[in-house]
């Protein structure tokens, strides 16, 4: 039979202030190893989300992003006459022949400048985006120096809110439109006419080449034809694919980051947890040693400190999960390492983070309740009641 | 009082009788004081029958806790046999000894030792959870303790909202309620008031008389000693004398 649950419980209440301090030290270690996580699975979800499972993009082989791809206008009609490639309503393949480049903006309010990514597109790049929606205004028009800027970028960037201009390419172009794509990399893009952008930017080709399937499952037949085919030197990748490929540095990166933050931290709150432990046995060596008397073997006094310690990672845990779902309401941005753009996205939790983030505090509880508990079983009954002559 | 036996060859004492509940032979134990080994008791030999109110008294340091102890199976001896109704307890191993404390032995420590983040009802009910009993049948007997020791007034109160008296009290219901085969007191009037402690002393010898509980007691305090039936003397660890109290039951 366990000691009851009450006197565990209420002995973390009878000592409300070391108790409030080892959960505050827990429940910061746990914010930052959420606040990690989430900022991690944030970007990650704004660049997968960014593709679409049906489309395929074309780059140049050993590209490793669009900014770096370029194919000439013979490769990509080669491209274009792909029989798995879906047809619009008119009978003509739904394809995108687009160009990616990247230039410099203000920041509104600041002296600071970003890189901000401009995608020359086709008609056809609207329907094969479903998700990127035009907010405020109207689209740019073919053969017009015009463009529509996504939410994001209208924001945060001088000179891009709707009816604004922006000077680039030799060019001013005015803001015709604002556009959302909800939480993913389009929203903090500038679109226009990929002609003009060539014109503009004195670029021949094409950064890459998007197409939509007939089927899903014809990505393999025509990824090995395009990549096997002798007058082209490209890599196909689903939408999808790619984009989860641009995500995987950055989140590696933010990951091993907060991972050796968290672990410097959780090394200091275990420390504390310990300590409180250590002194929670001290203070009541009495206590151990009458229930001890009274019959309650080693394993119910160890079970019973290892309870309080892991109620004290527990508490942490609840605490430091709750303040960083707060997180969740704030875009940050950063810079894409892959496409060298700006990308904003928010903090975003998910059970599954949530389950790791109680875990690690209940690692750290016991961890840090282990040895003192260890202490508490081990005691002589005699030397903890003071009753020896 | 009866006549003390010889006080130069203590070894001789004899046990009282067949019907010992608690037989005590050639007892030792020694502890270690840093270097040096310090002993405690030397060969004590006695017997106690069941329903006896035995208290031993002796100067500090003369072994009578430690005696106390190793009877209530919280400490080990070093050499001797310890057989409690039937059972060598000397053998039992930490899981058993902790098994057979909570079926076997009440306690009442001088200083109470209740737990003070648990109420009066729930220090009492401490022992039971090691028992199979439900939680229905733990309420039932925790109230009779609490009866017994006339402190079921106070039964939702913490001890730091209880007086000494009270406090023992509640320690006393928790010694009771598994009914123990022994109840063990070390000093239980230690810690007590005058008008407290007679109170005290008079609840321990109504648990005797009444109820035919096993008393061990431990105790400096004359007038405790003069409530036990029997008394045995300790001086240096040794059993020198043992005599029985003339007192109408």
């Amino acid at each position: 039979m366990k000691i009851p649950y009450q006197y565990t419980v209420r002995n973390l209440w009878n000592r409300k202030l070391t108790t409030a301090l080892t959960v505050s030290g827990m429940a910061l270690v746990v914010f930052v190893f959420s606040a990690v996580l989430m900022l991690a699975y944030g970007l990650k979800k704004t660049l997968v989300n960014t593709g679409s499972p049906d489309n395929v993009l074309v780059l140049r082989r050993s590209s490793t992003s669009e900014v770096m791809s370029t194919i000439d206008r013979y490769q990509a009609s080669v491209i274009a006459t792909q029989p798995e490639i879906a047809l619009d309503s008119d009978g003509l393949p739904l394809l995108a022949k687009e160009l990616l480049v990247l230039i410099t903006l203000n920041k509104r309010g600041t002296t600071k400048v970003a890189n901000v990514t401009l995608r020359g597109v086709d008609d056809n790049s609207w329907e094969l985006r479903p998700g990127v929606r035009l907010v405020v205004g109207r689209k740019f028009s073919k053969g017009a120096n015009e463009i529509v800027v996504g939410k994001r970028i209208a924001e945060r960037f001088e000179g891009c809110a709707l009816g604004e201009s922006i000077k680039f390419g030799k060019r001013r172009w005015l803001v015709v439109g604002i556009m959302d794509a909800g939480n993913t990399e389009f929203s903090s893009e500038v679109w226009g006419d990929v002609d003009q952008f060539m014109q503009a930017f004195r670029r021949p080709v094409y950064s890459g080449i998007l197409f939509r399937l007939k089927k899903r499952s014809l990505f393999p037949g025509v990824k090995h034809r395009l990549e096997n085919d002798p007058r082209l030197t490209v890599v196909a990748k689903t939408e999808i694919e790619y984009y989860k490929e641009q995500s995987e540095l950055m989140e590696r990166f933010i990951k091993i980051l907060g991972m050796v933050l968290t672990s410097i931290f959780s090394l200091g709150a275990v420390i504390g947890a310990m300590i409180t432990m250590y002194s929670n046995v001290a203070n009541r060596i009495v206590e151990i040693g009458t229930l001890r008397a009274l019959g309650f073997g080693r394993t119910s006094v160890l079970t019973a400190f290892l309870l309080e310690a892991l109620l004290l990672g527990l508490a942490g845990g609840i605490i430091g999960l709750a303040s960083s779902s707060f997180l969740q309401n704030i875009t940050v941005s950063t810079t894409n390492w892959k496409s060298f753009s700006e990308v904003a996205f928010r903090f975003a939790l998910t059970p599954r983070i949530a389950l790791y983030a109680i875990s690690f505090a209940a690692i750290m509880g016991i961890a840090g309740g282990a040895l003192p508990s260890l202490r508490a079983a081990r005691l002589s009954i005699v030397e903890a009641l003071h009753t020896w002559e | 009082m009866s006549e003390p036996p010889s006080k130069e060859n203590p070894k001789e004492l004899k046990n009282d009788d067949d019907r010992a509940l608690i037989i005590i032979n050639d007892l030792h134990k020694s502890y270690r004081k840093g270097t040096q080994k310090v002993t405690v008791l030397t060969g004590v030999n006695l017997s106690i029958t069941r329903a006896q109110y035995v208290a031993f008294i002796g100067p500090s340091g003369s072994g009578k806790t430690t005696l106390l102890n190793l009877i209530a199976g919280i400490d080990r001896p070093d050499r001797g046999k310890l057989v409690v109704d039937g059972i060598d307890i000397t053998r039992l191993d930490d899981s058993k000894l902790s098994r057979w404390r909570a079926r076997h032995v009440g306690f009442i420590f001088q200083f109470y030792n209740l737990i003070p983040v648990l109420t009066a009802f729930e220090n009492v009910e401490l022992p039971l959870l090691l028992t199979p009993l439900s939680r229905k049948q733990r309420k039932k007997h925790v109230t009779a303790a609490l009866k017994v020791t006339g402190i079921l007034d106070r039964a939702f109160y913490y001890p730091s909202q209880l007086s000494g008296g009270q406090q023992q009290r509640v320690a006393i219901a928790r010694a009771i309620v598994t009914d123990p085969t022994i109840i063990v007191a070390d000093e239980p009037t230690g810690d007590l008031d005058k008008d407290s402690a007679v109170q005290i002393l008079d609840l321990l010898h109504h648990l005797n008389r009444e109820l035919g509980k096993t008393i061990i007691m431990v105790t400096h305090d004359p007038r405790a000693a003069r409530k036990a039936r029997k008394v045995y003397v300790l001086d240096k660890g040794i059993l020198r004398d043992q005599y029985e109290n003339d007192i109408i039951w």
